[in-house]
């Protein structure tokens, strides 16, 4: 004769399922925080002088306290920032043939501009009311300019987009030998080094 | 002889409690999918700005340090100037250096030298008041910032 089988008791079942519900409610971070890094400059010892800028080889940009923008003296709407700094990072000025000549810009070449990247100074002077929001869309704008430029060099020497590697690589998900790329990378930043000066914000009316 | 004959006597019918489980892995799925956790209690608006040129932050070496007007509810007390806030309390100008220096202490002692500074600053603050935690930041000698943003652009609106 044939027993039933016994009915197994799934009233525990809801303990593990509490459990694990407690665990997720703990541990999980849904939205990991990105934001655009910067590395502040040191203090300088005030003996020492500034280094001097080339007139040309300074790109500044000016937000007034209505979020207006003035770069190189010409008013601009946000929209052509990006633009405009990659024509002045990728001038490159310098005559061929001298010690500064830059043999990888693909810009205008106008002696009045930039000589090259490495030179080239991007200023922003900010008005104290600026808009916290203005003054990270400008920045956005700017480290924009950068990434394509160097995604252009980064792809022409080695087939693969600057951004998408640096990511790649803070994530984790890179595979292949890692140090090989990040010398590389280090390369392709030394072709357009990130050059972004910030002045002191000016008081409200000067 | 009566169709509607008792069954049996008063006995309570025994309940299964077999969806239980499912009910509570609902609401398991439920919370996995919209907790957001906040470990600081935030007493300023938060709206941050938008940018799309961003690096992820690594959050076992960062110190917040979060600004903007004072939340709806505490602006009857602390105005609408905007304010600081690091760990749960407002902080002025000439104490962020020591509010970060306790906030960076509970890191773990190898990260404590790789500190960032992820300031979360509401969209409608002065840049100012940035430039004053700026200049602060300097002084300390904590020199690695990361502007918090949400993705998008400014551009498209």
């Amino acid at each position: 004769m044939r027993r039933a089988t016994p009915e197994v008791n799934a009233g525990s079942m809801a303990d593990i399922a509490f459990l694990l519900l407690i665990f997720f409610l703990v541990t999980t971070t849904i939205e990991k925080d990105k934001g655009i890094a910067r590395q502040l400059p040191p203090i300088e010892p005030p003996t020492e002088a500034p280094p001097l800028i080339k007139e040309k080889n300074l790109f500044i940009v000016n937000v007034n306290k209505d979020d207006q923008l003035l770069v190189e003296d010409n008013l601009m709407e946000l929209k052509d920032l990006r633009q405009a700094a990659i024509a002045f990072l990728d001038n490159g000025g310098a005559p061929s043939g001298s010690p500064e000549y830059c043999n990888y810009c693909k810009g205008a070449r106008s002696p009045s501009s930039s000589d090259n990247p490495d030179k080239a100074v991007i200023s922003v002077q900010n008005d104290r009311l600026t808009s916290y929001k203005m003054y990270i869309a400008v920045q956005n704008e700017l480290v924009a300019a950068y990434n394509f430029l160097r995604d252009r060099e980064s792809e022409r020497l080695y087939g693969w987009k600057f951004t998408e590697l640096n990511k790649a690589i803070n994530e984790g998900s890179f595979k292949g030998n890692e140090d090989a790329a990040k010398e590389k990378l280090e390369a392709i930043q030394k072709l357009f080094p990130l050059k972004l000066s910030e002045a002191e914000p000016k008081t409200k009316g000067q | 002889m009566s169709k509607f004959k008792k069954k049996k006597g008063g006995e309570l019918p025994h309940i299964s409690t077999a969806s239980l489980p499912d009910i509570v892995f609902m609401l398991l799925f439920f919370f996995m999918v919209v907790t957001v956790l906040r470990d600081t209690n935030l007493l300023v608006q938060n709206q941050l700005p938008k940018a799309d040129q961003v690096e992820k932050l690594k959050k076992d070496r960062a110190v917040y340090i979060y600004a903007g007007k004072p939340s709806s509810r505490y602006q009857e007390v602390f105005g609408t100037e905007g304010r600081i806030q690091i760990g749960d309390k407002y902080t002025s100008i000439e104490n962020i250096g020591l509010a970060l220096e306790e906030a960076r202490r509970k890191l773990l002692p190898e990260l404590q030298d790789k500190v960032y500074v992820a300031l979360k600053v509401d969209g409608e603050t002065n840049t100012g008041l940035v430039s004053d935690i700026k200049q602060v930041l300097r002084e300390r000698n904590l020199l690695k910032i990361i502007y918090i943003t949400t993705p998008g652009t400014e551009l498209s609106n």
